[in-house]
């Protein structure tokens, strides 16, 4: 019988397999971040172990970073303390290292592509869930806890326990002003957050072929959201497109049989998934989330769900709590809802794509008064690209702030946070209670409609802005 | 790690499914550089409220949790395994755990036991009318036992044989050298590297 992508990649790093034990697999990358990796260091200390293979692992600062003042001290003790314990850590064993202020510095997912280190059939880990993004170049790549961090130093491997696969395929044309965010929020909503537990998903079909190689890392990324091991799609040319020529890709006889590999890795036409799920592109729409999960979610033009409309009891107490704490009514438009703020940045939508998508949007436009909006490139490269394009310009002619990389309001560890009872519009990926900041309420949505709403003041997709005029020439 | 045999102690009933990473521990406690001291950020949000089940003094001293389903998605910062075993939780029940989580949980020694959500809820019904009553833990058996419950849960074996004798993962596999090498010696040359020999 025939065997799917994930089948591939995994049997083609299985170091030792016996009877009645977890195979041992081996790791090509290994990404670290300050936040995770502190503990996993001391572990190897205490035991006297080096970090095995330098050669494949690279770190870089983005979780507690801040995204202003960058060339003066952090401000935070604590947050200080932990990016020189990384610092401190990388020179004593010897890994490289992009610090706040290097040019490769940025969002670990975002650095790892653009450097070329993230290519297809690898086994990429990293002590972050959404390490899931670098399965959009066919990768096996998952998040991992403290303890395999320390493990993956030690012996660049990992024991894991099988899965199962699962297909998500999208076939048709996505609808003009539908994206890969709103996919995959679409997705995590129909299967719900814990329909991926145990499953590699494999992304296929026409719809998912056409996307880019940025928009298939938005796809992959939020695969954790389903509650997935970790999300897939096939390399093809725009995947060998994207990679040739970056810094770590292959050169001349090796860049021909690393394509010559690639090429090999698609689930063979009789393979069998444990699951399959099939949607029509066709019929979706700008997406966004309403509760405190991400598989709270619908088509922006809905209205607020009914609790009571749910079937089954925890879910109808979790639609409860979470439009107490949204502070939300059923039955109200989504696209009435006001925001404070507006978030476009993370490893699902911090990359150049995403950006050019926002400020094609705000372009000739302004923020809405009472509206902050803040964009946080996903690298420095990102960041240098925005400028070289004017895209900053257009962010801050809008009133707009253009911050320095990171993760930044993602997740709140650094002070880009929500007050108390502030919404936010975000193009991150949860939006559970308290993650913007402590009382803060998230909705997740895609660049586009995260420009529009910034616009409007309230939740919006480009096409609201048509009574909008845009009051400068383009090309700004 | 330390080893898991069995366990006996009162339970907490957390009556919410879907609980995130980020609720067991905020983002703001993960600045910390070491495994101890996050007992203060378990569920930092809901202990503001005095009706939490946490702060209820019937159930202070209680050492196994008994959760809604999908327990522990999210993000995959094992600190909340180190804030749930600091504030002093030695076994969490619920009918789903995210895989993350529960891979975390067992390389740490806090023993997440799956059982059909039906028991999970009638484990929680104890709890709640009488906060006294302990429930048994027991990994040799593979048992969770309660006043009239006793119900079998499933482990793989080897996680299981690793708790029980509280073994080292590393060490583990470090036996493994010779298999690692003679990969390592068969990776093909166009594989990636982040340091440029």
């Amino acid at each position: 019988m025939g065997r799917t992508l994930a089948e591939k990649v995994w049997d083609d790093h299985v170091v030792r397999r016996a009877e009645g034990e977890p195979d041992l697999l081996f790791i090509d990358l290994h990404l670290l971040h300050e936040v995770t990796s502190p503990q996993a260091f001391d572990g190897l200390r205490k035991a006297g172990r080096q970090v095995r293979r330098t050669d494949l692992t690279i770190a870089t600062e983005d979780h507690n970073t801040p995204t202003l003042d960058i060339d003066k001290p952090i401000a935070d003790p604590v947050s200080r303390a932990q990016l020189e314990t990384l610092r401190k850590n990388c020179a004593e064993f010897g890994v490289r290292l992009h610090p706040l202020g290097d040019v490769e510095q940025g969002v670990v997912h975002v650095v790892g592509p653009q450097l070329g280190l993230t290519q297809p059939g690898t086994t990429v880990v990293c002590g972050d869930s959404h390490t899931s993004t670098h399965g959009a170049f066919g990768a096996l790549a998952f998040g991992i806890g403290t303890s395999q961090v320390e493990h993956v130093l030690a012996t660049q491997t990992l024991p894991l326990a099988p899965f199962k696969t699962m297909a998500i395929t999208v076939e048709g044309e996505l609808p003009e002003g539908v994206t890969a965010k709103d996919l995959i929020l679409a997705i995590i909503a129909r299967i719900g957050t814990g329909g991926g537990q145990g499953y590699v998903l494999e992304y296929r079909g026409s719809a998912v072929e056409k996307l880019s190689m940025e928009a298939r890392m938005t796809v992959c990324n939020m695969s954790i959201e389903a509650g997935a091991r970790a999300g897939m799609i096939a390399p093809d040319e725009t995947t060998f497109a994207y990679l040739r020529g970056r810094a770590h890709a292959p050169e001349g006889a090796d860049w021909d049989d690393a394509v010559a590999y690639w090429r090999t890795l698609r689930t063979d036409d009789d393979a069998v998934f444990d699951a399959e799920v099939v949607i029509d592109a066709a019929e979706l729409a700008p997406f966004v989330t309403w509760g405190t999960n991400p598989g709270q979610g619908a088509p922006l033009s809905a209205q607020v769900p009914d609790p009571a409309s749910y079937e089954d009891a925890s879910e109808r107490f979790a639609a409860e709590k979470a439009l107490e704490y949204m502070g939300l009514t059923a039955g109200q438009p989504l696209r009435e809802i006001g925001v404070d703020t507006v978030f476009v940045g993370s490893c699902t939508n911090g990359r150049i794509e995403d950006l050019r998508s926002a400020a094609s949007v705000l372009e000739g436009r302004s923020v809405a008064d009472g509206v902050r909006m803040l964009v946080v490139p996903g690298s420095v490269r990102v960041a240098l690209q925005a400028v070289d394009e004017g895209l900053d310009k257009v962010f801050t002619a809008a009133g707009a702030e253009w911050r320095h990389a990171g993760c930044s309001m993602c997740l709140g560890m650094n002070p880009d946070q929500l007050a108390p009872g502030e919404r936010s519009a975000s193009t991150s990926n949860r939006n559970f209670e308290g993650r913007q900041g402590k009382g803060g309420r998230t909705h997740l949505v895609s660049p586009q409609v995260a420009a529009a709403t910034a616009v409007l003041g309230h939740l919006a997709s480009p096409a609201d802005l048509s009574d909008v005029a845009v009051s400068t020439p383009a090309g700004v | 790690m330390e080893a898991f045999t069995t366990h006996t102690g009162r339970s907490v009933p957390l009556r919410r499914s879907n609980v995130d990473t980020d609720q067991i521990i905020p983002a703001h406690w993960l600045k910390k550089v070491t495994r101890d001291g996050f007992e203060d950020g378990l569920f930092e949000a809901w202990r503001k409220d005095p009706q939490f089940v946490l702060n209820q003094e019937a159930y202070r001293g209680a050492t196994v949790l008994v959760a809604g389903p999908d327990f522990g998605t999210g993000s995959s910062r094992e600190h909340a395994v180190w804030a749930l075993q600091n504030y002093g939780f030695k076994a969490v029940i619920s009918s789903r755990f995210a895989d993350i989580f529960r891979g975390n949980s067992l390389k740490n020694g806090l023993l997440t036991v799956v059982l059909p959500q039906e028991t999970v809820e009638r484990l929680q019904e104890l709890a709640e009318a009488d906060p006294a009553v302990e429930v048994t833990v027991d990994l040799v058996a593979r048992k969770v036992l309660a006043p009239g419950v006793e119900a079998d849960f499933a482990l793989d074996e080897n996680a299981r044989w690793r708790l029980l004798e509280g073994l080292d993962d590393i060490s583990l596999t470090l036996r493994e050298e010779s298999a690692i090498a003679g990969y390592e010696a068969n990776r093909p040359s166009f594989k990636p590297r982040t340091v440029v020999a």
